[in-house]
């Protein structure tokens, strides 16, 4: 199985906080983890590192075979994080939102309407400022910039936040196709049932590290 | 796979972002253009003698584009950070030296619509006036003065954006570096107003020293952008 | 070099001795032995402190800007050269500072004012607010790596900078003829104690700036490796979280 994500013994710190302590990490093409934990306990650090955001202190990591410690840059292109914040632009409507990052790769108009209409932010919300949506509204906008990038890792932090049940299910549907298609996935959620329905592997963050 | 486009039209996606922004927000008009003209009346009750105004008037008008500038940059980058954009973009790998150009473009745009507004204020309210020749040259020097700003303005904004304690951190870093700026620059709008006898002659190996200016930060804003904004 | 010990070692103890014989030294040519000054008498003497301290303010933002390049270029990147780097910087602004006050003294007792708007008062008050503006930069939060690489590339930037602001100060200044040399510095007239007297003050400063560089790079050190320690403690205080909920 081709190993996409490594992490051995990965310390991470912010400013002199430790977020992550020594964790270890492995995934491989395809799959779906979820990572499961308590607040604070590193999860979303581990999500930004492998996106190449959070600098390695201790440690070594590699993802989709690039040096996490020496090469951080290069990883970013071909991996899609999704924060706690959505990455919009605040006085952008959605459609205008969306194009700008299909604009940062070479999106089709064809790939932009089938993103934009999976996640069910097409049509009227599509001119509304990203200002005035509610939470899983613009959700489903960074999402939806997303699926644009066709990353090949996608990093989820919380993604079934502030979304419906039917948006829950879409969600669900869309992850699932992204794998067919060839992504993998991680995820960090509090939605046990869905999300380890959902998930390959389930592995817990604890204190810094992965149990 | 996600390929990423040239950075030409990264730039110009990132400028005209910045500026779709500007206009569905309308922070220029409606907040930082009062501001400055604010300034230049304050100026006004400050020195409270008209002679001396006009004698100082272009002194004026480029302090006001620099306090205004402030500003303009902070929000900028303020926008970048309300829902972690400017983080997105790093993730998704988008070229640094290309969305420097393309803000540093975008801010640009927006000073040189605020100087003209200062330009129309001075001549209003400082008794400026000005021959054919001196409102090209004045023109000139907006542009190239400009120029040199945006690319200051962002590269420093950039830093001093997001985390708590540092947007106090920009007029420290900022103002010193435009000396340069705010000298060139007064000394052309002096010869464009004819402010003091100065002939409008004396003004163009100013404006030089502001290409000069423009081009450096240009250059080392698109190389120092990224790794002064990254974490 | 262990914790407890000071930061000293017999190098720079031997360099310690040297520079006070120096200082010392100094202090006997430069007010007792050399000459007064024919039109200032004895305000000359502030000469010898206060050049010595802008040169080696030059010296010391020179060194910051070559290790900040040597940090960045470099594949195998020491600390080092960003702690040398940023050392450098400090001293330097403290000598700066030096220039700048026994300059407006001296002004003062020579025109009786304590600033004039010349040239190189002006660019000199740049330099300092510059360098003010690195070490700012220097203590935001970060990781030691972050530091290092904000840090060095600001320093490069003042690289280009410091020219830029020097030479249309120059500009700016040139147009006002009457207010020219304003320096008390251009119009003296040195003999030859005089002139040994300012080299030794050359001498005596460098070397005193190489001392406190030493110094406060290795202190630099002892605080980053205690924060690294901290860090230790952190990583296992972190590691205890787990299972404890």
């Amino acid at each position: 199985m081709d190993s996409v994500i490594e992490l051995n013994d990965v310390v991470a710190v912010l400013g002199q906080f430790p977020a992550l302590a020594g964790a270890n990490l492995q995934v491989s093409r395809g799959e779906i983890v979820l990572l499961q934990g308590p607040n604070g306990a590193g999860k979303t650090s581990i999500l930004r590192v492998c996106a190449g955001l959070l600098p390695i202190e201790r440690g070594s990591g590699r993802v989709l075979g690039i040096d996490l410690v020496a090469q951080r840059d290069e990883v970013r292109s071909r991996v899609g994080l999704l924060g706690h914040s959505n990455g919009l632009y605040l006085d952008l409507t959605v459609d205008q939102n969306v194009r700008f990052w299909a604009s940062m790769v070479n999106a089709t108009e064809e790939e932009i309407v089938r993103a934009m209409s999976l996640m069910r932010i097409d049509g009227r919300l599509s001119s509304v400022k990203t200002a005035r949506l509610s939470a899983g509204q613009r959700r489903r906008c960074a999402l939806a910039s997303l699926i644009v990038r066709r990353a090949e890792i996608w990093l989820l932090d919380e993604p079934h936040a502030g979304l419906d049940a039917q948006g829950r299910d879409e969600l669900d549907i869309v992850l699932r196709n992204a794998v067919f298609a060839g992504a993998t996935i991680v995820l960090a959620s509090h939605e046990m049932e869905r999300a380890s329905a959902l998930a390959t592997r389930v592995v817990t963050v604890d204190g810094g590290g992965v149990q | 796979m996600s390929s990423v486009k040239s950075r030409r039209t990264i730039a110009v996606a990132v400028a005209r972002k910045d500026l779709s922004i500007e206009w569905n927000s309308r922070i220029l008009t409606n907040q930082v253009a009062p501001f400055a003209a604010i300034v230049m009346v304050m100026f006004a009750f400050a020195l409270d003698n008209e002679g001396i105004l006009q004698r100082v008037a272009p002194g004026l008008m480029w302090l006001a584009t620099l306090f205004s500038m402030l500003i303009v940059v902070q929000r900028s980058f303020t926008v970048e950070s309300a829902d972690g954009a400017l983080d997105a973009l790093r993730v998704a790998g988008v070229d640094t030296g290309a969305i420097f150009v393309g803000k540093s473009l975008a801010l640009m745009v927006q000073l040189f619509v605020l100087e003209i507004l200062l330009l129309a204020t001075a001549v209003v309210l400082y008794g400026v006036e000005m021959t054919a020749v001196g409102l090209l040259e004045a023109f000139v020097t907006m542009v190239v003065a400009t120029a040199g700003l945006g690319c200051v303005g962002t590269l420093y904004g950039g830093l001093a954006a997001g985390a708590k304690g540092r947007e106090t951190l920009l007029p420290l870093l900022l103002l010193p570096v435009v000396a340069p700026v705010l000298i060139g620059a007064t000394r052309a709008t002096e010869a464009a107003f004819g402010s003091g006898g100065t002939a409008v002659s004396e003004g163009w190996p100013w404006i030089g020293l502001l290409a000069v200016f423009a081009v450096i930060f240009a250059v080392a804003g698109t190389v120092a952008f990224g790794p002064l904004v990254d974490e | 070099m262990t914790p407890n010990s000071g930061t000293g070692t017999s190098a720079t103890r031997r360099l310690g001795v040297l520079v006070i014989v120096l200082v010392i030294s100094l202090a006997l040519f430069g007010l007792q032995f050399s000459a007064e000054d024919v039109v200032q008498g004895s305000t000359v003497r502030i000469m010898y402190v206060h050049v010595p301290s802008i040169w080696t303010a030059y010296i010391a933002f020179f060194l910051t800007a070559v290790c900040s390049g040597v940090y960045l270029s470099r594949r195998q990147r020491s600390l080092a050269w960003d702690r040398v780097a940023g050392a450098s910087a400090e001293i330097g602004v403290l000598f700066v500072a030096v220039s700048l006050v026994t300059g407006s003294l001296w002004g003062r007792l020579t025109w009786g004012t304590y600033w004039v708007w010349d040239a190189r008062l002006t660019s000199t008050a740049f330099l300092f607010i510059t360098y003010v503006g690195y070490l700012a930069v220097r203590r935001l939060d970060g990781t030691h790596r972050q530091r290092a690489r904000r840090s060095s590339v600001m320093a490069l930037l003042a690289v280009l900078e410091i020219p830029l602001v020097h030479f249309s100060v120059n500009l700016w200044r040139s147009l006002h003829q009457d207010a020219s040399v304003a320096d008390p510095n251009a119009k003296v007239k040195l003999d030859g104690l005089m002139l040994f007297s300012l080299f030794l003050g050359l001498v005596t400063f460098t070397l005193l700036f190489v001392w406190l560089v030493l110094h406060r790079q290795r202190t630099m050190l002892l605080e980053d490796s205690f924060a690294d320690r901290g860090l230790d403690v952190a990583i296992a205080e972190r590691r205890n979280e787990a299972g404890v909920q």
